[in-house]
């Protein structure tokens, strides 16, 4: 597929949208008629005016709120990877702990994120876990059901070929999960940047997510809405990373192991 | 690109095991006269109530091809992995190389009936996964493997990906990687069932030119009669659930090079005659 019949369509609308909402932002009538003073909701050019004005000041920000999300998301890999791995090698253990792990999903973010900041400070440290916490989860969880879905008859010859565990797992386990971790891995790209605006809202002094609070509470909307666009493109880029990099890794056809 | 599937875990005791089948290969190749290569001594087994196989022997000399026969869900697949040592029968005995119990399994290399290749490893690593298993560095077991390609009919595929094999060549590759586990038996359980009736004759014949120099000791199961005669030195035709010897019969000039002529000859149709009605008898 083309680039222009890929990315013609999301984009045409995107731009239609914003330019109903310049219209709609720039006849007074719209806005007197629903009783909306100008400025509750800025213009799309007001933001990027103030996306321009505001540039060293948000860039800042946005690279103390990457730098948040990039390590509580590693963090988060490595460690549900770690956890994913001795689950699926001792029943006992994932009988013990996967009720827990769902439960620490049930916490909203919001609840803990003050609680991290009393017991940790206003630090990067408070940031960092709240990101991995929230990543922590969908990583976890789909490894280990990647891990658990693997066709029982590979094990079997595994065996017949002499492999013992450490060799299965890493030969046929390991591999055959990975579309599993990389489906985890990119719904907790998207909610690490959430996580981060919960953290910089419960304390912290830069950030875009402070930004955000900062800008609101001086009645500063357009900035608002800036670095609500910066968060956005954020996410959609390490998204759009984290995709690429799946697709090299898992370059064979994952959707089945063989064509019975 | 590769990841996880490569990174070398050292594990010795399997490079001593190998030796230790390459060995035993070496002997059963030879032929040591009145010993078998496989003994099953009045075998039974049952899955709970359901009786599955009752008393059967069976005595296979080294490097023969010993087809069985059977009507479907008669309990064939379960005698493979009973001989390979997956299984345990619930009664009886079963020998392979001399060797009982688990044991046996390090005789056997077992090819199921789906190829169950890697789709992330290449046809070349995937042939040459028993070697990588045993400890073999990458480099020296991609070439023991490459070596056998030419032969195989699968020279010019070294690098491509199962997703991009045709049916046939992806047996073949399931077969070389069974080949390379270095064992001297081979358990063969319907490795053409998969795959469409031109395909199937043609690997027929393919088969029958590989194991002709081999000498490996092989039990094939199948529920193709053809193949059976064509490929095997003997071929045993088992009754219906419990499951018995209903005949034995011996092939007088098993693998010929040209096999459209083989199985239309009129000695071919007699057999296949024999081993149909006894099928039938024995399904009854």
């Amino acid at each position: 597929m083309s680039a222009a019949r890929r990315f013609g369509a999301p984009v045409a609308v995107i731009v239609v949208l914003l330019g109903l909402w310049e219209i709609a932002a720039q006849w007074d009538w719209i806005a007197n008629a629903l009783n909306i003073q100008d400025f509750l909701v800025p213009a799309p050019s007001d933001i990027a005016t103030s996306l321009w004005d505001d540039r060293s000041l948000l860039l800042d920000d946005t690279w103390v709120t990457l730098r948040e999300v990039l390590l509580g998301f590693l963090c988060a890999l490595a460690a549900g990877l770690g956890f994913a791995i001795v689950l699926h090698l001792s029943d006992t253990l994932r009988r013990a702990f996967y009720p827990l792990l769902v439960a620490s999903q049930t916490i909203p973010p919001v609840a803990i994120a003050p609680i991290l900041v009393v017991w940790f400070g206003f630090g990067l440290g408070p940031k960092v876990l709240l990101i991995a916490l929230v990543c922590f989860f969908p990583v976890t969880v789909n490894t280990l059901d990647g891990l658990r879905s693997v066709d029982p008859q590979l094990i079997t010859m595994m065996r017949t070929l002499g492999a013992g565990r450490r060799q299965i797992l890493g030969r046929v386990e390991l591999p055959s999960a990975l579309p599993f971790f990389f489906s985890g891995t990119k719904i907790a790209i998207a909610v690490a940047v959430i996580g981060a605006v919960f953290a910089e809202w419960a304390g912290a002094s830069s950030g875009l997510g402070h930004q955000i609070l900062i800008a609101s509470s001086n009645l500063l909307t357009a900035r608002m809405f800036a670095a609500i666009t910066l968060l956005s493109v954020m996410a959609i880029l390490l998204f759009a990373v984290v995709s690429l990099i799946e697709r090299r890794v898992v370059s064979w056809d994952s959707r089945g192991v063989t064509r019975a | 690109m590769r990841t996880t599937s490569e990174a070398p875990i050292a594990e010795p005791q399997s490079v001593t095991r190998a030796a230790e089948a390459a060995a035993q290969g070496g002997t059963a190749g030879g032929g040591q006269g009145g010993r078998a290569a496989v003994e099953l001594e009045g075998v039974e087994h049952s899955f709970g109530e359901l009786d599955v196989i009752r008393r059967l022997d069976l005595f296979v000399r080294p490097g023969e091809v010993l087809s069985i026969v059977g009507p479907s869900g008669c309990g064939k697949s379960t005698l493979l992995e009973l001989v390979s040592g997956l299984r345990e029968p619930t009664r009886g005995r079963i020998a392979v190389n001399g060797q009982g119990g688990a044991a046996r399994l390090r005789s056997c290399a077992y090819m199921p009936q789906r190829d169950l290749l890697l789709p992330w490893l290449s046809a070349l690593d995937n042939a040459a996964l028993a070697v990588r298993i045993a400890g073999v560095p990458r480099r020296e077991a991609r070439k023991r493997a490459g070596e056998h390609f030419d032969r195989l009919g699968l020279a010019g595929f070294e690098g491509v990906r199962p997703g991009e094999l045709s049916g046939g060549m992806r047996q073949r590759v399931a077969f070389l990687r069974t080949l390379m586990a270095g064992r001297p038996v081979l358990l063969l359980d319907e490795p053409f069932a998969s795959l469409d009736a031109i395909t199937r004759a043609e690997m027929q014949s393919w088969l029958a030119g590989v194991l002709g120099p081999d000498r490996h000791t092989v039990l094939l199961v199948t529920h193709d009669v053809e193949e059976a005669l064509y490929l095997s030195d003997r071929v045993i035709v088992l009754s219906s659930r419990p499951a018995g010897v209903a005949d034995r019969i011996e092939i007088p000039a098993p693998r010929a090079a040209d096999r459209a002529a083989a199985v239309t000859s009129p000695e071919f149709a007699e057999l296949k005659e024999r081993a149909l009605r006894s099928l039938a008898e024995g399904a009854r």
